[in-house]
């Protein structure tokens, strides 16, 4: 019957579910014979300890925002998208049609069509899943995953028929314009005169995944649409007394889900390859449901979650390169962050209730017998 | 085609669909339970290397099956905690097993064997050996029966058949035994049970133990038979194979078979032709890969016979009336 | 009540149980004779289910015991009610519904580990279970095949199997056809010659005075009287049951009836399950007065309010405003029910009337966020949203009046008057409400039916379902009885009583007409 309080929810439950995860981790780390202080060391001064780290960092982040929001606003409408690994590829192909369609003269012209390339692709990919489960109930899950193989496949195929330039041996697309090429960090902040290393493939995509965080807030929570889609994920029962339609949410979030989780390609397709190769999401579509639980569906938590991880496997590649530690390591610290805030929330939860619950008693008995 | 390599490709077939049908009556076991399981691949990735890894150290494949079998096991244990015992998002459950087995397997290869994420290749008592038949040798020479029974049925590991007789086996287990009946009860409606008298946490675990140890199974035969040694992310996507067979067969150990048939069946002639061509087309080998998902997306339709999962699959069990 | 001459067979002394501050049973004894037949009856809410659950296992009384054939008995789980020989038929079946009658019945109960030697003792037993008792089912069919008045009987099958010797019925009827209630009937009277004891958990009179011997009446969470049912009638029992309350009157003028607002004609709805729940209905509501909808739980109201809110389809016609409406569901959902002049203060308000983890403020807009005056072109006022929501919380006296708040925080009342307010600042034609005051404090009761008078007297209509009859007394200007899916009649309330209605409510036509109650 007693609830905790809001801000044990948002900040203290998940903040013990982290701390969980990184003592799992330490041990981890002690357990493979080396040193958790010495690793978090590395990490920290290889993915912050310089404007070269920092570029990787937000690179990362960048990707996992995009995906992170793709899951959280699923989530909302009480939704799993666990696809945005394959939707991030399509993500890939529709960026690259786009650049590849037309000597771009500028990115400035080539990245508004690139973001609808992106999106429309990522959305489409989506759309299939999202219309099963609406007409047909199938489980959004299960055809999600399906889909992120089938994903997979297509894109080798295209890859190695088509998209590939005659007489290559890699597979992969041609290079894109070079109008297409995003200004990166250093570029952006060196126009202002604030120096940043030129290495980081962080590029202007940062910024497009900040004003997507600020739109799906704004979804959320300013518009009508998404009053419904909250209102639905929390209550499909409230949701038809109120005349919200379950397919027309379905399909919206679903679609909107598809596309930000498009939108990552930009980064990844555009912004740092500058041409399709295969396997350009790496994970991060797998990533995001973790930024999304981590970062409890808020966007602005999202945002942090995103810069966590993108921390982590910055973090974690520099770990590899001075010590005998894999990169691997980032992916367990990532399980068990899933994990404690998602598979195990109760086990953390349940004992907050309780301590606050003992506490609420021991206050009422307190001015019961102040009375 | 010729009649040889017909044989080859059916032989191929069966070692291909072995880990498959080990894994999908594994999520079989524990779906019918009510226990979605999506973290069938990271079972058996986590028993693949912990199996090599023990049949490397001690030489023994049985020790490395038996250190799979735990692996597996641990794993599974973390997923009935986090669906039964706290009632957590079974799909997340699944989603942070596959996460932690993918990661931990190739930190710890790197740890004790420093080959960058494998396990030293097995060979000799490290691994499975093919079981000959009685008479293999002598009965080649008979027209299309001896070549047939020589390749195709004679010469597998033991796993293979263990994995065959696991159909059966988990038939009667499931259709004709008292817990078998519990089992399936438990998935379709627990409170039944509950008021039963029967204990649903107990029923599930059991479930998602038999699960562990198939899918340890299904693991070990992937680095110990299969192959020789584990790799990086080895499994390659097979635990989501067997999750599609799974509901491809909706939820039945005969179908299952079928299904896993069918699915190494196309991985075979992947795997041997790339571009199968067909005369009037060529299919792409991707489109092979492709074929079990979209398969399962179309039985997940309802278009060709509708595939309806256990009722109270990836509930809790609240009680309440 | 007589001194008992052997042993009762189940009694039960001085059981409480609260869920928070909720007491559902106080301080309950009974005890009931073997080899007879004890009724409870009280209203929905009365904690009859709660009293059950206790004696099944289910939930841990906080104070009382237990007496099993005179033997003091924990029933910590429901294992150990059935140990005890007890066997519990639930108002929702709990079969299995894809196996066979035969699988549902050893389940729990089997002989060994393997299935085959079960199934064939189970058969064998079955068939002479089927014999004793006239309980004939095919043992190979599927449940889901099966009507739900064959389902029940694998229930009962399944605690007989069990050898229960004690077994109780939650609402069984609810369920069932007349037809299949009467067999049903003749089948526990065949238990009872046969020495078992039952008791039968019901809301209607009729199903007491028919089969009972005797019959304790629940109101509240108390046990208020335990009698012979041969010494008494339909009249006491539903007084005791509803129970002399004090009479909130709400002070109000009388009505002046305009126009015809609603008018429903030869309505029928058929739920999911293909039972007919609304069997062919006719009224109308007119402008300024209010049409009291009575009736016990169950017997179509909801359906009723379901496919008037627009969100249930249904067949037949209803004229809102001399306009016809969509039952169909094709062209109408709630939105467009809304734009045409109907609010409903549905009467679940916490699984439908609000969105408990929203906040007080998002609440207000649920139902009308596409309202011109809650957005500023494409974006949502929520400036707007809050300070309108101040304003109604602080019209319907809301404590805390805190639009931040979520609903989950409020009381029950405060919950209601929120919806209230928002339904009714609408102004609509024509205003649903739901148990208006279900689960609601007694000073919230008045404010909220002064509200609905209110609007009433700005000339709107209102249809009013609820299942408390005092609330229909004090509040509608014409009480229609629903029973069953049908109307069992209109009354006006200056020229029924509760007796009458009561009786109506249950099924029995008290005038020379039997005929009307099937």
């Amino acid at each position: 019957m007693d609830r905790i309080p809001n801000w044990a929810d948002v900040l203290l439950v998940p903040l013990i579910s982290l701390v969980l995860a990184a003592i799992l981790s330490a041990v981890v780390i002690l357990a493979i014979g080396e040193n958790p202080v010495e690793a978090l060391g590395y990490m920290v001064e290889g993915a912050l300890g310089s404007t070269y780290g920092w570029g990787y960092t937000l690179y990362y982040a960048t990707n996992f925002a995009f995906t992170g929001l793709a899951v959280a606003i699923a989530f909302h409408a009480s939704l799993f998208n666990i696809g945005g690994e394959g939707q991030a590829t399509l993500g890939g192909l529709g960026v690259a049609l786009v650049c590849l369609a037309l000597p771009w003269p500028h990115w400035a012209l080539a990245l508004p069509a690139a973001v609808i390339g992106g999106a429309a692709f990522g959305a489409a990919w989506a759309a299939i899943p999202a219309y099963l489960q609406a007409k047909r109930g199938s489980h959004i899950v299960i055809t999600t995953i399906m889909f992120n193989y089938i994903a997979f496949a297509l894109i080798i195929y295209l890859l190695n028929n088509g998209l590939k330039p005659v007489g290559q041996m890699e597979s992969s697309s041609a290079r894109f314009p070079e109008g297409t090429n995003l200004p990166t960090l250093h570029e952006m902040l060196g126009a202002i005169g604030i120096p940043f290393s030129q290495a980081p493939p962080v590029n202007i995509s940062l910024f497009l995944a900040l004003a997507a965080a600020y739109g799906v807030w704004l979804l959320l929570w300013r518009t009508p649409l998404g009053f419904e889609i909250r209102a639905f994920g929390k209550s499909e029962p409230a949701g038809k007394y109120a005349g919200i339609s379950s397919f027309k949410i379905i399909m919206i979030t679903m679609l909107i889900s598809g596309g930000l989780a498009g939108l990552m390609a930009i980064n990844t397709v555009m912004g740092e390859a500058e041409r399709l190769v295969n396997n350009s999401v790496q994970n991060a579509g797998f990533i995001g449901i973790a930024v999304a639980l981590m970062g409890r569906s808020h966007p602005l938590g999202i945002l942090l979650a995103a810069l966590l991880f993108g921390f982590l496997v910055q973090g974690g590649a520099e770990l590899a390169f001075w010590t005998s530690i894999p990169t691997e390591l980032i992916i367990v610290i990532q399980a068990l962050v899933i994990l404690f805030t998602g598979a195990l929330d109760n086990m953390v939860r349940m004992p907050v209730e309780a301590l606050f619950r003992a506490r609420g008693r021991a206050e009422k008995a307190k001015s019961v017998a102040a009375e | 085609m010729d009649y040889a390599t017909l044989l080859q490709v059916l032989d191929s077939t069966i070692r291909l669909a072995t880990p498959l049908l080990l894994a999908c009556l594994a999520g079989l076991y524990s779906e019918r339970a009510g226990i979605f399981d999506i973290g069938l691949e990271g079972k058996m990735l986590a028993a693949a290397f912990l199996s090599a890894a023990i049949a490397f150290v001690t030489g023994s494949v049985w020790l490395g099956l038996l250190a799979g079998i735990a692996a597996s096991m641990a794993l599974s244990l973390i997923h009935g905690l986090a669906s039964i015992t706290f009632r957590g998002n079974q799909l997340i459950s699944g989603v942070a097993i596959n996460f932690l087995a993918s990661g931990l397997t190739v930190l710890i290869a790197q740890a004790w064997f420093a080959q960058g994420g494998r396990t030293p290749s097995l060979s000799g008592a490290g691994r499975f050996s093919p079981w000959e038949w009685p008479f293999s040798e002598a009965i080649i020479p008979v027209p299309l029966v001896g070549p047939l029974y020589s390749e195709l049925i004679s010469g597998h590991t033991a796993i293979v058949y263990l994995a065959l007789m696991m159909v059966p086996v988990s038939w009667y287990v499931l259709f004709r035994t008292r817990f078998g009946l519990r089992l399936r009860a438990v998935g379709e409606n627990p409170a039944a049970v509950d008021t039963a008298g029967v204990s649903v946490v107990g029923l599930r675990f059991a479930a998602v133990a038999i699960c562990g140890v198939l899918c340890g199974i299904a693991g070990a035969y992937l680095a110990t038979s299969l192959q020789a040694g584990f790799v990086k992310e080895m499994t390659a996507g097979r635990g989501y194979i067997a999750l599609a067979a799974l509901i491809f067969a909706k939820w039945r150990p005969w179908y299952a078979l079928y299904a896993c048939l069918l699915f190494g069946f196309l991985q075979a002639v992947a795997l041997r032709f790339q571009n199968l061509d067909l005369g009037l087309f060529v299919v792409p080998v991707e489109f092979m890969d492709a074929l079990p998902y979209i398969l399962t997306v179309v039985i997940l339709a309802g278009f060709v016979g509708k595939a309806i999962p256990p009722r109270a699959g990836g509930e809790p069990y609240v009680k309440e009336r | 009540m007589t001194a008992p001459a052997i042993e009762p067979a189940i009694e039960l002394k001085g059981i409480s149980k609260a869920f928070g501050p909720v007491q559902a049973n106080k301080d309950i004894s009974i005890s009931v004779q073997p080899g007879t037949i004890h009724g409870i009856i009280g209203e929905n809410g009365a904690g009859k289910s709660t009293l059950m659950s206790i004696l099944y296992g289910f939930y841990k009384a906080d104070a009382g015991e237990i007496f099993i054939r005179g033997q003091k008995t924990l029933i910590p789980d429901s294992q150990a009610a059935i140990a005890a020989g007890i066997g519990m038929v639930f108002q929702h079946f709990k079969l299995v519904e894809n196996f066979t009658v035969l699988e549902n019945i050893i389940l729990g109960a089997e002989d060994g580990a393997l299935l085959t030697p079960s199934l064939a003792k189970a058969r064998k037993l079955l068939k002479e279970l089927a014999d004793d008792y006239g309980l004939n089912v095919d043992p190979d069919a599927l449940v889901e095949n099966l009507s739900v008045g064959y389902q029940q009987r694998i229930e009962i099958l399944k605690a007989l199997y069990r050898q229960a010797d004690i077994l109780i019925l939650d609402e069984p009827t609810g369920v069932l056809t007349p037809a299949e209630a009467d067999q049903l009937f003749r089948i526990l009277g065949r238990l009872r010659e046969e020495g078992k004891t039952i008791i039968l958990i019901t809301h209607k009179l009729r199903e007491i005075m028919d089969i009972t011997d005797t019959v304790s009446v629940m109101r509240r969470g108390e046990m208020t009287a335990t009698v012979k049912t041969s010494e008494t009638s339909p009249t006491e029992l539903a007084e005791l049951m509803v129970g002399r309350k004090v009479l909130l009157r709400v002070d109000k003028k009388p009505a002046t009836p305009g126009a015809p607002v609603l008018k429903v004609e030869n309505l029928r709805v058929v739920d999911s399950k293909g039972v007919e729940r609304v069997k062919g209905i006719n009224f109308e509501v007119r402008a300024g007065e209010i049409l009291g909808l009575a009736g016990v739980a169950g017997n179509g109201q909801s359906e009723l309010l379901e496919v008037l809110g627009g969100y249930r389809t249904a067949e037949g016609l209803i004229v809102m405003n001399n306009e016809e409406i969509d039952l169909t569901g094709a062209k109408s959902d709630g939105q467009s029910r809304r734009s045409r002049g109907i609010a409903h203060v549905p009467e679940d308000r916490q699984r439908e009337g609000l969105i408990m983890d929203f906040m007080a403020w998002e609440n207000t807009a649920f139902g009308y966020h596409k309202d011109e005056r809650y957005r500023k072109g494409v974006l949502a006022d929520n400036v707007g949203i809050r300070a309108d929501t101040a304003e109604k919380m602080e019209r319907f006296d809301v404590r805390p009046p805190n639009p931040k708040l979520a609903a989950k925080n409020f009381s029950g009342g405060n919950q209601q008057k929120i919806v209230l307010a928002r339904e009714i600042e609408r102004n609509p034609d024509l205003l649903l409400v739901g148990q208006p005051t279900r689960g609601v404090d007694i000073g919230a009761i008045e404010f909220i039916h002064q509200q609905i008078v209110a609007l009433r007297d700005q000339g709107k209509a209102i249809l009013l379902v609820s299942v408390e009859l005092d609330e229909i007394l004090s509040l509608s200007d014409r009480i229609a009885v629903m029973f069953d899916g049908h109307i069992m009649g209109e009354r006006l309330p200056d020229e029924t009583d509760e007796k009458e209605l009561g009786l109506l409510m249950a099924g029995v036509t008290p005038d020379a007409n039997p005929a009307a109650a099937e």
